[in-house]
């Protein structure tokens, strides 16, 4: 008998970014939801980059918030500097960030965890999730106490068996220092887990009195800031923003790097976990990129609390004395003062393949796992994760049906089925490309795509969701009048056209034909267009976006729509792919290994190829045929 | 899975008889009829084309023409079945014209234009077996078909795309998916990635693309089809008599001679027509047990043609003894369609007829390609194993290229549309739409894109429009 046990309904391991939206959404979910955390003062920290969002990691916040997380909420609450990037680019990739207050952002997340109904923060290193004939009963901390739980979810992010880098020193902690968690990977392993080592990396901080900020290019946050919430009013984040500045590497550091390669731990083989290619250090770039004479370095603030400033481009190992060299070579940075090193941290994470698309493990019912712990980076594919690994632990005590996003719906489905599908050997960083119809897939209509379904689970309000619902209603309105609005070849109008560099009409032409002329959009043609109702600006946007991407619009659906078609087709996780006639032999082990949800699943794992869907195809069908004799 | 558009395609192997059908299936298979088939005897022009009332009386024929716009095509007989009393249980009309390659092909393009698309191979039986029409242990035999391909169920269909053309796809394949990997990875790394002057750069790059593209369409469009034909292989040991017998083939048949592009002087391919019936008959190297490397090369090119022949003829020296390099053509050809040829049967032969008989299983022609006696015989047996359906290869060509013309021209419309994207000034991330559609068609041609129906795929290695 343990000497304390506790009883609820979902346990949580983590107070990260994954472990927040795990938790708030079960105990919004009304289930008693506990959470373990090694120091509450570290709840939702935010140990790299002092941002939230950027490219397609906005799209996720986004996402995140239709859905309703909290991430988007929090952000709009506590940023100092925000910024709508790429926009000289197509809609489909504008991307918003936000640059946080670190310590407001922790703050903040906190008081809402605290303030959650049904939600218990416990400080306490979980050390062994506990099982019973494959199903898990709960956890049980270091110290021996125990919590059983219908569900848990691990949200350990970097922390399992950590251990901090630099040169040649290297400390068995967490990030920041934090106490690592170093049992609960053996007790994974006890119970068949399979897992590897990843490893990451961040800049230095240093005192901001120390940099000389003439020597750079002051940014500046965006004059009209567009929230990350859907549920935020947009006049709450108009407010002062402070600065970052951009500023270069050049030869002289790239030599220092180069003559000091050999005594980062990367290279001398110090560090074994791999790291994140789209996330490199400043020497994996330098190596990278030999012809490269320059690489951006952007100096932020870590907040308006204190003068650290974030090097954000130039993470790195190298020892100490080599930072303190490189760091130096930098315009503006002659005489800088570090704060804190750099430093790279390798930690244990799970191979990916062992979950189902709900994020729930395979063979251990009732334990599921979102975040770094999964193999992503960032903490925005964190958040996202987590959040659906806590609604689907939700869905399953409740006995309601989980929820799984696809590639067609969401950038976070994307991301998790890339996770639980592709061979992942590196930290998983969220990306634009990976997204294969990300014209629909906009951060401006995230509302539009997903709050239905937020609402369905339970974590959108009525108001929110009505007001998602009115907004539909506009865009369609609008649209509609704008597709039927004739426009004569009058004398104002063919001022206006000559004045915006565009064709003068010979004849008629409705609203609509003239705003997908490449020259004009919906905000110019108000000039002319006399009977315009007031819109909100983001209803506006979806109307100018619609008409003006209609063709790639649908023939981005056209794709979605052969896309669908494979993914409605379902595989039973009790399939032996050894039955199925035909299948080579290297495909059938492959699915065996993964046991896909759906033929779209399965024809994205490596090793599967188009003829072996084919197979797969008329065994599904002969199966259904034969179900229909019966 | 069960869709319901509608398909059309050739029902019959051209050249087989006087009378070849055009099968018209789906929803929409009585409007296409309508648009081009011409009643005989129509009174007024209100009146229909196609029997009207269809509940009574589910099957009827009617007697008249087909129609291309305003041209007339053939005079035909149309089968119209109501759904589900057809073959695949839907609406389904069949026109029976004469038999003529070109006719059909006329017929089944202005049905295509009319409102149906290409089927895919076996997509008729597939509908049939999905509605039921079909039953499980026919299915079964299909799989069985299959498995029995399925090593190279992927490269069968880039099988008959040969050489030059497959590779041309290829090529064009990786050239889209070049450009496209640069965008996404300029969006992603706009750091170290530059888009600055792309648009204009890929404007250039993708002009010869798309003329490359138009020039396969043109190819595919105007007979090079007709050509393909049926791949003959003759092999034999050196020496006994290979290139003389085609020397004699192609002269007796003014064939035109090519030499196709890629060949080389161990393997000739020439174009032979028998009446209607198109050969590509490959010359090969003789196959012995070979010591020197070159010769090494020829032999095993020699073995994998006669592997992927649709008929092999094999020479037979009457002259000298059979040997080791005999019995294995022989294993070579066990179970293969092959025609058995006894050559030289004009000097003193130690290799008799029935003896070869005996031990290859295969009826022999005794022939003397020096003095070219027994090539009528030759002629009238490879005729007789086309009519009777040994061999029906054309069809399958035929009707697949058809398929991959209409791939080409999504291919073409899609990179169409990229350009005007790049003279519209609109961001580069717009190109890759059209970029990756045009890629996903291509690979349809070459079996390398996974397919929205796959199970298409499938069926497509059982009978074509069947």
């Amino acid at each position: 008998m343990p000497y304390l046990e506790e009883y609820y309904d979902v346990a949580v391991v983590g107070a990260g970014h994954a472990g927040c939206e795990a938790a708030l959404a079960c105990a919004r979910l009304g289930l008693e939801t506990v959470m373990f955390t090694v120091s509450v003062d570290s709840i939702a920290l935010m140990p790299c980059n002092p941002n939230i969002g950027g490219s397609s990691k906005g799209h996720l916040v986004k996402e995140l918030d239709a859905l309703g997380g909290e991430m988007g909420k929090n952000i709009d609450k506590t940023f100092i500097q925000s910024k709508m990037l790429n926009e000289s680019k197509g809609p489909a990739v504008h991307s918003l960030r936000a640059q946080a207050d670190k310590q407001d952002y922790t703050r903040e997340m906190r008081r809402t965890l605290e303030n959650t109904d049904h939600l218990t923060i416990r400080q306490a290193e979980v050390s062994e999730i506990l099982t019973e004939e494959g199903k898990i009963t709960g956890v049980r901390t270091f110290s021996g106490a125990v919590y059983r739980a219908k569900a848990v979810v691990l949200a350990t992010g970097t922390y399992l068996n950590a251990r901090c880098i630099y040169g040649d020193v290297s400390n068995a902690t967490g990030p920041n220092g934090l106490q690592a968690a170093t049992h609960l990977t053996d007790s994974l392993k006890a119970n068949g887990v399979e897992m590897f080592r990843f490893k990451t990396g961040t800049p230095a901080r240093v005192d901001r009195r120390s940099i000389d900020f003439s020597r750079m290019e002051e940014q500046f946050g965006d004059k009209r800031v567009v929230p990350f919430s859907f549920s935020t009013d947009p006049e709450t984040v108009q407010k002062d923003q402070v600065s970052c500045w951009l500023t270069y590497t050049n030869e002289k550091t790239h030599e220092i790097i180069r003559a000091n390669l050999d005594r980062s731990p990367l290279f001398s083989g110090a560090i074994e976990g791999t790291g994140p290619r789209y996330c490199p250090s400043i020497e994996d770039k330098v190596v990278k990129f030999p012809d490269k004479d320059r690489h951006q370095v952007f100096i932020e603030p870590e907040g308006l609390y204190t003068n650290e400033m974030y090097l954000a481009g130039m993470s790195s190992s190298l020892p100490e004395d080599v930072q303190h060299a490189m760091y130096k070579t930098v315009a503006g940075l002659e005489n800088v003062k570090i704060v804190r090193n750099a430093y790279a941290i390798e930690y244990d994470c799970v191979n990916s393949r062992q979950l189902k698309p709900t994020l729930e493990f395979k063979n251990i019912e009732g334990l599921f796992s979102g975040g770094q712990f999964n193999g992503s980076s960032g903490y925005e594919e964190a958040a996202v994760q987590g959040f659906m690994a806590g609604v689907n632990a939700a869905m399953k005590i409740l006995g309601r049906e989980p929820y799984v996003l696809d590639r067609s719906q969401a950038y976070i489905g994307v991301l998790i089925d890339d996770l639980v599908t592709k061979e992942n050997h590196e930290p998983y960083r969220m990306m634009t490309s990976r997204a294969e119809y990300r014209l629909l897939l906009r951060q401006d209509n995230a509302d539009l795509r997903l709050r239905a379904i937020g609402y369905e689970i339970g974590l959108v309000s009525p108001e929110d969701y009505e007001r998602t619902l009115k907004k539909e209603r506009d865009i369609k309105a609008e649209v509609d009048r704008l597709e039927h609005t004739n426009v004569g070849a009058n004398e104002k109008v063919q001022n206006f056209l000559k004045a915006h560099g565009s064709t003068e009409l010979k004849t008629g032409a409705t609203m609509a034909e003239l705003l997908r002329r490449p020259e004009l959009d919906y905000f110019m043609l108000g000039e002319i267009d006399e009977k315009r109702p007031a819109l909100p600006a983001d209803t506006a946007e979806q109307v100018n976006i619609n008409i003006k991407y209609q063709g790639y619009i649908r023939r981005q659906e056209q794709q979605v729509a052969q896309f669908k078609k494979l993914e409605s087709k379902k595989l039973s996780p009790d399939l032996d792919y050894n039955t199925v006639n035909s299948l080579r032999k290297e495909a059938a082990q492959k699915l065996n290994l993964y046991k896909p949800a759906s033929i779209g699943q399965a024809s994205r794992i490596s090793g599967v190829s188009p003829a072996d869907i084919s197979m797969l195809l008329v065994h599904l069908e002969q199966t259904r045929q034969r179900g229909k004799g019966q | 899975m069960n869709s319901k558009d509608t398909i059309a395609a050739i029902a019959t192997a051209a050249g087989s008889s006087g009378i070849g059908i055009i099968r018209i299936s789906g929803d929409e298979a009585f409007s296409v009829g309508e648009k081009i088939f011409k009643r005989a005897g129509k009174k007024s022009k209100d009146e229909k084309n196609l029997p009207g009332d269809m509940e009574e009386e589910p099957r009827k024929v009617c007697y008249g023409y087909i129609y291309d716009g305003e041209e007339l095509i053939d005079e035909v007989l149309v089968i119209v079945m109501k759904g589900p009393y057809s073959y695949t249980a839907q609406d389904t009309v069949e026109i029976d014209c004469h038999g003529g390659v070109l006719v059909m092909k006329r017929i089944l393009e202005t049905a295509i234009r009319n409102g149906a698309r290409p089927a895919e191979p076996g997509e008729f039986s597939k509908r049939a077996f999905l509605n039921g029409r079909i039953d499980l242990s026919q299915a079964e035999a299909v799989m069985d078909l299959i498995s029995a391909q399925n090593e190279y169920a992927l490269k069968s269909s880039a099988r008959q795309l040969r050489g030059s053309v497959l590779r041309k796809v290829k090529e064009l394949r990786e050239k889209l998916l070049y450009e496209a990997a640069f965008i996404e990875s300029a969006l992603d790394d706009p750091e170290h990635v530059s888009l600055e002057g792309y648009p204009g750069e890929l404007e250039k790059r993708l002009r010869p693309v798309i003329g490359e593209i138009e020039n396969l369409v043109r190819s595919s469009g105007n007979g090079k089809v007709m050509k393909e034909g049926v791949r003959t292989v003759i092999i034999g040991k050196p020496n006994a008599g290979k290139s003389s017998l085609l020397n004699v083939l192609v002269g007796e048949e003014r064939a035109i001679v090519t030499d196709i592009a890629g060949t080389t002087r161990d393997i000739l391919e020439e174009h032979i027509q028998l009446e209607d019936i198109s050969l590509n008959v490959v010359d090969t190297a003789g196959i012995r047990d070979a010591k020197d490397a070159v010769e090494k090369i020829g032999v095993s090119r020699a073995m994998s043609a006669a592997e992927e022949a649709d008929l092999i003829i094999y020479v037979v020296d009457a002259s000298v003894p059979l040997d080791e390099n005999d019995r294995n053509i022989m294993k070579l050809i066990r179970g293969r369609k092959a025609v058995v040829l006894l050559n030289k049967t004009d000097l003193a032969i130690v290799v008799t007829p029935g003896e070869l008989e005996e031990i290859t299983g295969y009826p022999v022609i005794c022939i003397s390609a020096k003095e070219e006696t027994g090539i009528g015989e030759l002629e009238r047996k490879v005729k007789s194993m086309f009519y009777e359906g040994v061999i029906d290869f054309n069809n399958q060509i035929y009707i697949t290229n058809i398929r991959h013309k209409t791939a080409l021209t999504e291919s073409l419309k899609s990179l169409k549309m990229v350009m005007e994207s790049i003279r519209s000034g609109l961001p580069e991330d717009f190109y890759t739409i059209d970029l990756m559609a045009a890629y996903e068609q291509l690979g349809r041609i070459i079996g390398e894109s996974v397919e929205e129906d796959l199970v298409n795929e499938i069926f497509g290695r059982f009978c074509m429009g069947k």
